[in-house]
């Protein structure tokens, strides 16, 4: 089940071309050009209303570009931040897995035992095995995240898009979700992760900084030098005392 | 003990008794399913709103011997076009477009049910005349039955999709305005055959009163909507003996067992 949406060839999973996005008006989000291959975690930076969703809802088909080429020929599975999701419902962590076979089957067919298999193998995959009859709302923040990242899995995303998955979570929390990130990464799949933490962003493959416009896009290493993180977060960012290349961090936003 | 059983039959001695049992059974089954997902949808609201609004079609209906079905469904889609019009007005959100147009529609049927020249029998337009109900009538609820229940289970992934989170539903290959769209028929097809039996202010009670009991005592949606079929058809049950003993009006005993069994389950979810 791990392997079965992984991508073997080099071919890129998305290749974005000069892309702009809006809702009627004016473009909100313009210029972008990237690559996505497969293995790939792409850290996508920039401040709230930078247009991280925006392209995230391009890259669904959910909106379609104003402007520019988008090829993305594979499977995207996304990631949703779980409060927005409602911890009252009365679903499991298998509930919420097997809804990811929802977009494999056919409108009248019902899941059957081989999509609740691949719900449980998929739980398993993110170490939710013990859990997969937990009420998705009893979870933790961490684990509410495994469980949507299983949802991906059982997609067959080739692509996952994960919405700020490491906000509200504690440090272990973050470490098991990063450790899992590179697991699915090293299966060939392609991520990529709206974040506000620039320093996690730089252990990853590439960066895509975002503020109504493309800023950067390639490696962190690279591209994520002063001038770049001023023109992602405006005049806001933080200077850290001592380093005057690195030390800077952008204000965490924590209202969505 | 066979004075016990005769009691329990006696009600569903004569053809009258039995039609209302059918149709109590098949209106509790429909309304205790789908009534689950109009509580998770908070629907509730629009519900009652599309009860109350169908009520001058329903008069009119039985004014000119029409049909009440067809004038159910034309005060429906009269009470829709008037929402989405008086929604265009600006500084009125859309619950006060609501409540103006269903009050209007309301008061202006209940006025034309009330006035001295109309024919005895229409006040079971507002109380339902579960006694009442014909060979026809539980056709149509059977009809209904199999539609709703075939319908929702169908829907079922997509339902708890969009209900779990609208916004990334979408990503998994379900449009919420479909789904949306779906269950307001459901329920516009719920209301319209219900209400023959229930009447215009109780009709409510049977989509709401049981989803509600049953979410308390639930931690899965497949068990929560057996439960809420169960509760309702029980109380409809409860409420016929009710009013054949107490000789109080069939309609307002079901709503009452209904209301009751919602406060049972409350009242036994605080205990420890």
């Amino acid at each position: 089940m791990r392997d079965s949406g992984a991508v073997t060839s080099t071919a890129a999973l998305v290749r974005a071309e000069r892309l702009a996005a809006g809702y009627g008006g004016a473009p909100v989000l313009r210029g972008v050009t990237f690559t996505l291959r497969p293995g790939e975690r792409v850290g996508v930076l920039g401040p709230n209303g930078g247009g991280k969703t925006t392209l995230f809802r391009v890259l669904m088909g959910e909106l379609e570009p104003l402007a520019g080429t988008l090829e993305a020929p594979g499977r995207f599975g996304v990631v949703p931040q779980t409060e927005r999701s409602r911890l009252d419902f009365p679903v499991s962590a298998l509930d919420v897995s097997l809804m990811g076979s929802l977009s494999t089957l056919p409108w009248w067919r019902r899941p059957g035992r081989a999509e609740r298999r691949a719900a449980r193998e998929a739980l398993a995959a993110v170490g939710l095995e013990d859990l997969a009859g937990a009420t998705f709302g009893d979870l933790s923040g961490g684990q509410r995240q495994r469980v949507l990242v299983a949802r991906a899995l059982v997609q067959d995303a080739s692509v996952i898009l994960l919405d700020e998955p490491f906000t509200g979570l504690d440090n272990p929390s973050v470490e098991r979700l990063e450790a899992l990130l590179d697991d699915l990464a090293s299966e060939g799949r392609g991520l990529m992760i709206a974040t506000h933490d620039v320093d996690q962003a730089r252990e990853w493959d590439r960066v895509l900084c975002l503020n109504r416009e493309q800023v950067a896009f390639g490696e962190p290493a690279a591209i994520l030098d002063r001038a770049v993180l001023e023109a992602t977060y405006g005049g806001d960012i933080v200077e850290l005392p001592g380093d005057h290349d690195h030390g800077v961090l952008p204000p965490h936003h924590h209202h969505h | 003990m066979f004075a016990v059983l005769h009691a329990l039959t006696d009600p569903w001695a004569d053809p009258v008794g039995r039609r209302a049992l059918f149709e109590v059974a098949l209106l509790g089954v429909t309304g205790g399913a789908l009534g689950c997902w109009i509580v998770f949808y908070q629907l509730s609201y629009s519900a009652e709103s599309l009860a109350h609004a169908l009520l001058p079609g329903l008069v009119v209906a039985a004014l000119i011997g029409a049909p009440l079905l067809v004038g159910g469904a034309a005060g429906l889609i009269v009470a829709a076009v008037a929402v989405a019009a008086a929604g265009q007005v600006p500084a009125i959100g859309r619950d006060t477009s609501v409540a103006v147009v269903v009050t209007t529609l309301f008061g202006a049927g209940a006025l034309l049910a009330l006035s001295p020249s109309s024919p005895p029998g229409l006040q079971g337009l507002l109380f339902g005349d579960i006694l009442g109900v014909s060979n026809t009538d539980l056709a149509l609820a059977a009809a209904l039955a199999a539609v709703a229940l075939v319908a929702l289970r169908l829907l079922h992934g997509r339902l708890l999709a969009v209900g779990f989170d609208r916004l990334s539903a979408p990503g998994l290959g379900v449009r919420p305005l479909v789904i949306d769209v779906a269950l307001l028929v459901l329920l516009a097809l719920a209301l319209l055959v219900a209400v023959q039996g229930l009447g215009n202010l109780l009709v409510v009670a049977v989509l709401v009163a049981p989803a509600s009991a049953a979410r308390l005592g639930s931690r899965r949606m497949g068990p929560m909507i057996a439960a809420s079929a169960a509760i309702a058809v029980a109380a409809g049950i409860g409420g016929l003996y009710l009013s054949y003993y107490a000789g109080t009006a069939a309609g307002a005993s079901i709503a009452a067992m209904l209301v009751g069994a919602y406060l049972v389950a409350a009242v036994t979810a605080r205990l420890p």
